[in-house]
């Protein structure tokens, strides 16, 4: 048995890690093994500065400085064919490293190849917005704000896209839980009942195990229901299932469970 | 020609039917009760099907309106986002009363398998609910078993005595 440790920030580390695990790496090629890649990075390097560049999986994934994001998705667009950015999007690095990995994914139809630009934002630092080049990258933009909090400069429309406009946090932060923050938890009731409501209705129920067969109020044991607010002593009768009050119509009267036949033998 | 052979005899030799106004009352609310069309999510599916003919909600009176402002009963079908909480609250304060409230599915009960940041865990954290399905998603036989328990409910209120109205809080 391993030791015991907190749980409750999972998303800052995991709770255990192997003393001799090595994270699977995918292999790196060197991009001079394909002639079309080489191709493309020698143009890039014409112009801007390359930090790395290798293939992986076939596809050529570039690292340039963020602030040539947008000299470069222009130059893959203009003069190399790229004319499709397919995703965009964002990783938090914060607790490594103290910066956001941007990636861009691109696609070439011409060529039948597909790039990814990578460039690295320092935490508060904004990146440039490439919606001028890509349409695909203005909710792809928003997104990436309302998810990390990256902002992102010269963006026609930037604002929330998923989350509601009065959120607060960002949720697919490392440092976000699961379950949200105290204004996640309590967010419906702030806005609708306001913060006073919050004693009445209380904190939200997420043990997913909880039962409570004393509580009548919210959930009766299924067969042995009895009216709202009654003193459960767990010797309640069962209760027939009732498709009908007494002397209903007189079709549905016929599915009473005592005057029913049930089958069990399937091959009957 | 039709022979119409009625029995002008019986009942006294009246043509007239006794009966309390809450029976006629309820008799009435109970058979014609108008869901609001409100498919959230997959539930949803299942809602749609208990509607089309296979399961043929019109055999209870059942029929989905798109509007609150002509619907009984709110069948919340599905995840219940936080971001969509207020407007729940707002389509069920346009439902004029009585009304009622069946929470379909896990998700809308207790947020089900969606224990996350963005899940109301519940509907019944925003508007007063009558009835719970269990299931994930419940069959259209569910449903239409819940509808009748509902439907059990109403027959069995006071309908002359003046209406409370159900508020969560």
């Amino acid at each position: 048995m391993r030791a015991y440790t907190p749980k409750d920030d999972v998303q800052a580390k995991a709770y255990y890690t192997d003393r001799f695990y090595v994270a699977p790496q995918v292999p790196k090629q060197d991009v001079s093994s394909d002639e079309v890649f080489a191709t493309d990075l020698e143009a890039i390097k014409a112009k801007f500065e390359v930090l790395d560049a290798y293939i992986q999986v076939e596809q050529m994934v570039v690292i340039i400085n963020a602030k040539d994001n947008y000299g470069v998705l222009e130059l893959l667009r203009d003069e190399l064919e790229y004319t499709q950015l397919s995703e965009l999007s964002a990783i938090d690095w914060i607790a490594k490293s103290g910066e956001f990995e941007v990636f861009y994914q691109m696609l070439s139809m011409g060529k039948r190849k597909r790039v990814r630009i990578k460039c690295f934002v320092a935490k508060d630092e904004a990146i440039n917005s490439v919606e001028k080049l890509f349409r695909s990258a203005d909710w792809s933009e928003r997104e990436m704000y309302d998810m990390f909090g990256l902002h992102v400069n010269n963006h026609p429309f930037l604002k929330r896209i998923l989350m509601p406009y009065d959120w607060e946090g960002h949720p697919l932060l490392k440092t976000y839980p699961l379950e949200g923050d105290e204004f996640a938890a309590w967010y419906e009731v702030d806005k609708i009942y306001g913060k006073e409501a919050r004693d009445i209705i209380g904190p939200e129920i997420r043990d997913t195990a909880r039962v409570d067969r004393y509580d009548s109020e919210r959930f009766a044991r299924l067969g042995h229901e009895v009216p709202k607010g009654t003193k459960i002593t767990g010797n309640e009768p069962k209760t027939p299932l009732a498709y009908q009050e007494e002397g209903g119509v007189f079709m549905i009267d016929r599915f009473d469970e005592e005057k029913s036949v049930i089958i069990t033998d399937r091959d009957r | 020609m039709a022979q119409h052979k009625v029995n002008y005899t019986q009942n006294a030799g009246l043509p007239v039917a006794l009966t309390t106004i809450d029976k006629v009352v309820n008799w009435g609310r109970s058979n014609s009760l108008w869901a609001l069309t409100y498919g959230l999510a997959c539930c949803g599916i299942e809602m749609m099907a208990s509607g089309a003919s296979r399961y043929d909600f019109d055999r209870y009176g059942t029929i989905f309106r798109a509007s609150p402002r002509q619907a009984d009963v709110m069948i919340v079908a599905g995840t219940l986002t936080k971001k969509h909480a207020e407007f729940i609250k707002r389509l069920y304060d346009q439902m004029t009363e009585p009304r009622w409230v069946i929470s379909m599915g896990s998700c809308a009960n207790t947020g089900g398998m969606f224990n996350t940041y963005a899940t109301v865990q519940g509907a019944d954290r925003i508007i007063p609910v009558d009835l719970y399905l269990p299931g994930c998603a419940p069959r259209p036989e569910t449903l239409q078993y819940g509808v009748m328990l509902l439907q059990k409910k109403i027959r069995a209120e006071k309908a002359i005595k003046s209406q409370k109205a159900k508020r969560l809080m």
